[in-house]
């Protein structure tokens, strides 16, 4: 799997028709936006689930990576990714073995701006 | 009595409703369709440098690439640029994997006040919380599932 010009394109179009199910979600359910993180997260899971997932990143690279779905897809693959050698208890032994870029990055960048920033607006 | 009460309610509800604007629903879903992408195109250019000069494979470069575009949310959300842009993007900032360091980094500042304990690190999760829980059990069903599927057939 290479990067081209067309990877850019696809990530703009498939990144961009996540968010706008998103924001349709939103409006047309009238709910907050938590509330459809938690749908998209949970949809991540599914899809990766059914191993839609990962045709979906090979396809359109960082548009299937950086919506919060990939955090459900992370999420299923870690736990998969351990069961297979570790057997059933792999499945909570790995749940986070993925994602822990992301919610290590969170929890300490977000800590350092809580200590340096103030709240503006 | 509590028929009527319960009627008044209802009602009030109807006027609320009928008074609240509706949504400009093909505007916010344009905006977010045109941010989200636009921040995936940027989390296409960090996953394409670490290809390219950090020697990660296109696949090893995601969990990298999402750890920058965090930290790039939190600066943003530092300054008090995110939260303006989010007014205006919707679900296109908030979608995102920004969007979620975004809601941490926001509620870790804004509970700064109530303490170092009870505030930064009682408030850290308060709403990116929900999506950890959801997705972890979420995530141990749908493995589970897969598990017992892959080892009957």
């Amino acid at each position: 799997m290479t990067i081209t010009w067309m990877t850019f394109v696809w990530a703009f179009v498939v990144g961009g028709i996540i968010c706008a199910i998103g924001q349709l979600i939103m409006d047309g359910f009238k709910l907050p936006p938590g509330n459809v993180m938690v749908i998209l997260v949970v949809a991540g899971a599914v899809l990766d689930g059914l191993g839609w997932y990962d045709p979906l990143i090979r396809f359109a690279g960082a548009g299937a990576t950086v919506p919060i779905t990939s955090f459900g897809n992370a999420l299923v693959h870690g736990a998969l990714d351990e069961a297979k050698t570790h057997g059933l208890i792999g499945i909570i032994t790995g749940i986070f073995e993925v994602t822990s870029a992301g919610i290590s990055a969170a929890i300490i960048f977000a800590f350092l701006a809580s200590v340096v920033a103030r709240p503006r607006g | 009595m509590n028929t009527k009460v319960k009627d008044e309610k209802l009602s009030y509800r109807q006027l609320v409703d009928r008074h609240r604007p509706a949504r400009p629903m093909l505007k916010n879903t344009v905006r977010a369709f045109l941010v989200g992408g636009g921040i995936c195109v940027i989390g296409q250019a960090v996953q394409t440098l670490f290809v390219r000069y950090g020697g990660f494979s296109v696949t090893d470069a995601g969990n990298p690439t999402v750890a920058v575009m965090i930290l790039l949310s939190v600066i943003m959300t530092a300054f008090g640029v995110y939260d303006r842009f989010g007014q205006w993007a919707g679900a296109g900032s908030a979608v995102p994997v920004t969007g979620f360091a975004n809601t941490m980094a926001s509620a870790a500042m804004e509970s700064r006040s109530e303490g170092w304990v009870a505030g930064i690190g009682g408030n850290l999760f308060k709403l990116a919380g929900p999506v950890i829980v959801y997705g972890v059990v979420s995530a141990f069903f749908v493995s589970l599932i897969r598990y017992i599927v892959t080892h009957i057939t």
